[in-house]
Formats: C-alpha cells, sequence, structure tokens
C-alpha cells in the first residue's frame, strides 16, 4: 500500500527531480499514513534516497534499459507498482517521465494527473491542483480511480530534507521486446539543460545579433543557469531551436527567469509564466513584460548585462 | 498508408481565460477556437505523407457539434475525411478510449496526435491510444520519416533530441520541427470550397468512464506590481533576488 515514486537517473547519478519527487511522495505517504518506495533503474548511490524521505528502494540493475525507453520504463514501473501494492504512483514531468506516465495509465488502468504543483488537497476523494491553460489558470482535478498516478511539476514542490535511512532491494521486472529503438543520442552534457534549471538566463531580438550572445552565456555560467531565447532568435538562427521557450517551444517552471531584450508577447509568457521570480531587462518601459515580472530594470542590456555579471561575480565571491 | 491525425479544438492562445458556474465551467463566450497549434504541425506533416507517399488522411474530434467549424478548416487545409465522436472531452484518458477504438476499428496505420493540448495541457491522450491500441509510440516527435512498414523519427529530450527507429504501426505526440511554422497551410478559397463536399461522419462514442474530473479553476492571484531597479544601482537587484526573493 506505500506510495510508489520514480526517481529517475542520468548515466547512474539521480537528477535533482528525483530528490524533488521523492519529497513530494513522503508529503503524500504522510497523508495516507504509509511509507515510501522508490523504484529505481540502472542508478548508482541509492542511499541517497533516505534524505528525502524514502523508505524502501526497488533498484532495478537491467542492461536492456540503460538507454531510455518509455515502453520498457513502464514497465518496470508498473511490476513495482503491483508487486508494492501501491495505489499511488509519483513520477515527475521531465520529458521521459511524460512520455512513460500515459502508458503507465493504461497498464494500471489509473487516472493520471499532469502538471501537479501542491501535495493532495485531499486524498478522499484524491484532489490534486494542476496548471491549465498554459499557465493562465489552475485546475483543481479529482482522480476517482482506484490506482492514481500523479506527475508533479518540476520545482514547484521543492526538495524536503529528512534524516532517515532507505533500505535496498534488488527487483527484476521482465520486459517485453522494444519495438521502439533509440539509434543515436545527440546531448550537451556539460550544459545545464533548461528542463533542468533553477535559473534561466533569456535573450530575445533586442540582442540585435548571435554575436552578441557572449555577455548571456557568462550571466548564465555565473549563476549557474541555462540559457534560453525567444522565438524569434531561434526563427533567425542566432540560436539552436533547443533553446526556443514559449507555448511552441520548451516550457520553463525555474525559480528564476531573466529576460534580457524580450518584448514579452502572450505566447513568450505562456510558456514561461511557471517560473516563480522574473527579472525583465528592456530599454523600453512600455514593454508588456514588465508586467509579467518581478523586479524589472529600464535600460540597455548591453550596459545593464555586464554590469550585472561584475555585481554577480562580486557577489559570488563574497559567499 | 492511412493516417488519422487527432486535432484538439482549443482557444486560441491570446484568449482571455475566465470561468462561469461557481469557477468550475470555461467560459466560452468571445472565445475564439483554432486547431490545437501541435496539431497543426502534425497534420501539415501528414499533407506531406499525402502528396508525397499518396497516404489517406482523416481527421479526428472528440467533442460537441461545436467543434465542426475547426475540423471543416482541417479538411480545408487538405484533409480526405473527417471524425467528430460526439461526447463532450471532459478527461484525457476518456478521449483517448475515444480516439483507440477509432484508430483500431479503422486500421490506421500511423496515428499523429500533439504532445499537448493548450487547453487541459494534459499530455496524455497520445501516449494513452498507444497503449490501448498496442501500437508504437514516439513522443515530443520533431522529425518522422516512414518508408514501408519502418519508421524513423527524431525526439526532443531535456537538453538535446535523439534518434528512434520503430515499425508501423505508429502513434505519435508531435510538435513544431514535424514541420516549420512556414510549411504552415492556410486554407484556400478552393480548399474551404472542396471542404464543403468532404465527409464529415458522426460517431456515437464507446462506452467509457472518466477516471479523473474537473472540480474547480482558480485563477493566479493578482501580481503585484514590478519592482524597478534603477541601471545603476544593480547591486540592489542582486540584494534582492538574494534577501527578498531568495533565488540566488
Ligand atoms: C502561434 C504563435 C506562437 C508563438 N510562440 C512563441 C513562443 O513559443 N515563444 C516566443 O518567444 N514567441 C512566440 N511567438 C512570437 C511572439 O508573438 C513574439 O513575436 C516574440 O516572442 C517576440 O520576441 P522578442 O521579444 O525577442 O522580440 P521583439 O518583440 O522584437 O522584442 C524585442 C524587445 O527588445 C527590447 N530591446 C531592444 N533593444 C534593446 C536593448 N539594447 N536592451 C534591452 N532591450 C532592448 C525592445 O524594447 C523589445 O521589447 C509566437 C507567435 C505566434 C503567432
Ligand atoms: N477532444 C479531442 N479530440 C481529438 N484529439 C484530441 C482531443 N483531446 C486531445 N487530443 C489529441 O491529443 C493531443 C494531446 O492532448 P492532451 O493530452 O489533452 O494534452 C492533442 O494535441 C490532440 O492531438
Amino acid at each position: 500500500m506505500s506510495v510508489l515514486v520514480y526517481t529517475e537517473s542520468d548515466q547512474g547519478k539521480f537528477k535533482k527531480v528525483a530528490f524533488e519527487v521523492a519529497s513530494y511522495a513522503k508529503a503524500v505517504a504522510d497523508q495516507l499514513g504509509t511509507t515510501v518506495t522508490a523504484i529505481t533503474i540502472n542508478a548508482t548511490n541509492i542511499s541517497e534516497l533516505g534524505n528525502y524521505g524514502v523508505d524502501k528502494v526497488l533498484n532495478v540493475s537491467n542492461p536492456q534499459l540503460d538507454v531510455f525507453n518509455a515502453k520498457g520504463y513502464a514497465e518496470a514501473i508498473q511490476q513495482a507498482a503491483e508487486k508494492e501494492a501501491a495505489k499511488v504512483i509519483i513520477v515527475s514531468s521531465s520529458a521521459n517521465s511524460k512520455y512513460l506516465a500515459p502508458l503507465l495509465a493504461v497498464g494500471l488502468n489509473a487516472g493520471y494527473a499532469s502538471n501537479v504543483i501542491e501535495a493532495p488537497s485531499s486524498t478522499e476523494p484524491f484532489t490534486v491542483k494542476r496548471t491549465a491553460f498554459t499557465n493562465k489558470a489552475f485546475e483543481m482535478t479529482a482522480i476517482n480511480t482506484d490506482t492514481k498516478i500523479v506527475g508533479v511539476s518540476n520545482n514547484s514542490f521543492g526538495l524536503v530534507e529528512k534524516s532517515g535511512s532507505a533500505s535496498a532491494e534488488d527487483f527484476s521486472p521482465s520486459i517485453s521486446d522494444l519495438a521502439v529503438k533509440v539509434e543515436s543520442v545527440d546531448k550537451a552534457s556539460n550544459q545545464v539543460s533548461i528542463a533542468d534549471a533553477e535559473i534561466v538566463v533569456s535573450g530575445g531580438r533586442g540582442l540585435k545579433g548571435p554575436e552578441n550572445w557572449g555577455m548571456i552565456e557568462e550571466l548564465a555560467s555565473v549563476l549557474g543557469a541555462a540559457t534560453a531565447c525567444s522565438k524569434p532568435v531561434s526563427d533567425l538562427g542566432w540560436r539552436p531551436h533547443s533553446e526556443h521557450v514559449g507555448q511552441t517551444g520548451k516550457p520553463v517552471a525555474s525559480n528564476l527567469y531573466i529576460a534580457i531584450g524580450i518584448s514579452g508577447a502572450i505566447q513568450h509568457l505562456a510558456g514561461i509564466n511557471a517560473s516563480k521570480v522574473k527579472v525583465v531587462i528592456n530599454t523600453d518601459p512600455e514593454a508588456p513584460f514588465f508586467k509579467a515580472a518581478d523586479y524589472g530594470v529600464v535600460g540597455d542590456a548591453f550596459t545593464v548585462v555586464p554590469q550585472l555579471i561584475e555585481k554577480l561575480k562580486a557577489f559570488k565571491a563574497q559567499q | 498508408m492511412k493516417i488519422l491525425v487527432c486535432i484538439s479544438h482549443v482557444p486560441d492562445t491570446t484568449s482571455k481565460i475566465n470561468f462561469t458556474e461557481g469557477d468550475t465551467k470555461f467560459d466560452t463566450n468571445g472565445v475564439q477556437f483554432v486547431i490545437n497549434p501541435n496539431d497543426e504541425f502534425g497534420l501539415t506533416r501528414a499533407m506531406w505523407f499525402k502528396e508525397k507517399q499518396g497516404a489517406q488522411v482523416t481527421v479526428i474530434n472528440v467533442g460537441g457539434p461545436e467543434t465542426e467549424p475547426t475540423l471543416r478548416k482541417a479538411l480545408a487545409i487538405g484533409a480526405d475525411g473527417a471524425i467528430r465522436v460526439n461526447t463532450p472531452a471532459t478527461d484525457g484518458f476518456s478521449v483517448a478510449k475515444q480516439l483507440a477504438h477509432v484508430a483500431k476499428d479503422g486500421g490506421y496505420d500511423l496515428v499523429i496526435a500533439g504532445r499537448e493540448s493548450i487547453d487541459y495541457n494534459g499530455g496524455m491522450v497520445p501516449g494513452m491510444i498507444a497503449g490501448l491500441t498496442n501500437a508504437n509510440f514516439v513522443n515530443n516527435c520533431i522529425n518522422l520519416e516512414i518508408e514501408g512498414n519502418a519508421a524513423t523519427a527524431i525526439r526532443e529530450i531535456d537538453g538535446g533530441k535523439e534518434t528512434l527507429s520503430t515499425s508501423l504501426p505508429l502513434v505519435i505526440g508531435g510538435q513544431k520541427g514535424l514541420v516549420e511554422e512556414s510549411d504552415l497551410r492556410i486554407p484556400n478559397m478552393r480548399g474551404i470550397m472542396m471542404a464543403r463536399q468532404k465527409p464529415l461522419t458522426v460517431l456515437d462514442p464507446v462506452d467509457s468512464a472518466n477516471e479523473t474530473a474537473s472540480v474547480k479553476f482558480e485563477k493566479p492571484a493578482a501580481k503585484g506590481a514590478v519592482k524597478l531597479v534603477a541601471p545603476d544601482n544593480l547591486d540592489e537587484l542582486v540584494s534582492l533576488l538574494h534577501n527578498e526573493a531568495k533565488v540566488i
């Protein structure tokens, strides 16, 4: 009856979201008066999960699952849920978890709520708050099935550390032939990805051209942030498409989003509104972004950004 | 090749989002509905398969009669036929069951849906169709090629992309990249005239219970005014981000 949480890893190491979903699972388990079981797939350092409220870990080591495969992973999680008789399963909002969750929902005949931002407001009926209408509203959703899957929005619940330890158990689910095969992966390994980033530094057409991105990258590196851009910037080929954020691009749910030379069109805001704190730097005080932002600087990016980099370096040096 | 393109009928992004009946219903008053942007990319890719590889393209929506103009628009863009499953779309799982039933019954080789709809943002329908019909599934699909029974797809992953090989029957959750914005088509007069002659079949729903229920909507609390920091006083910005917002 424990709450099952899928704690994701990348090349053996837990992703930050793994600890966030574990923290969330612990909150739900407390509400239900039960324990937390995590399932890990080819992860090392399993004991780290004990610090976020996990009581028991089902540890899968299977070379067939070395590369992520939605169907294979969904099968493993489904069998773990059946073994534990888990009625509530927690996953993250990473691209991989959003890929496998619907398959898991069909396998377990479970209702699934995605983009959930808070612990359940009630467990009977099981009701969660999720974002809808591209962050322009929230929806309270009741999951009425016996088994329930909750997809937690990144950076919404945060990490809650506990002093505890998790027991580990090897688990060998049977995985069917996987008919979707990964042929090659193309991933920048030394960069923070937009999905994982706590801070995102984003540039718009106000930066005039790709040659001016040095300062954006420097600001990002001082903050340990990911870089992003508005749609026209990627359409013009100034930056890769993978950096395009907004309604038609990647969603951003960071703790801090810094928009530089971005006007703040509704389609841009739709994708970044889930970020907690927004800063805008723009020459035009009438730019719509100022209505959406928490902090703003009316000024020229070409003078403000280099100065901000210096101030932040000094601040970081002091810390 | 028979292609089924799932079309979600959604409020245009610039629409004001309001609720009625004690915040339990979306207020459609004055809202303009469009083809979900992710589905527009998928439909355009389907037209490419039609024109280059002779595929037959059917569009489908689960919803009430009010969604028919959206289906007619898809016909005007070039789909061969349309299906509307006559039941309100209230829950992703039950919508997926309706779509899966038609996909199986009609013997479709490829089902193209969108990564997510911009109204409820569930991001669940395509994966559920795949699970229910036992088809292969690629989500966040940004490129798709089909040769006979074999498919090659590119999927966007966090921080990059990966290339996948698989086979039909296949379901994809598509997005921009399947085609580019410049490839999207606006229906022309001829398309609109032809769309009137094309079949729009209304089907009764198959039995399915709702797994989830929308209880209530809330709008985000009104945001306080932006705090402006003078460009020559950036120490203050650093201090606000550290001490007040606690994000650095
Ligand atoms: C269906 C649809 C989907 C869309 N999806 C997206 C999406 O996903 N993401 C997205 O971003 N857009 C999207 N758009 C486009 C969107 O409407 C805007 O056109 C776009 O976001 C504008 O980009 P921008 O702010 O970089 O450029 P602009 O609107 O040109 O704004 C540039 C800004 O830079 C400021 N500026 C100029 N010089 C400086 C300087 N020296 N220092 C500081 N500031 C300066 C200007 O005051 C201005 O505010 C979409 C549009 C449509 C129709
Ligand atoms: N009512 C519906 N009718 C037809 N297709 C739908 C419907 N709802 C969702 N879809 C499809 O599923 C995709 C993802 O939707 P969702 O899971 O609701 O985010 C959409 O882009 C559509 O392709």
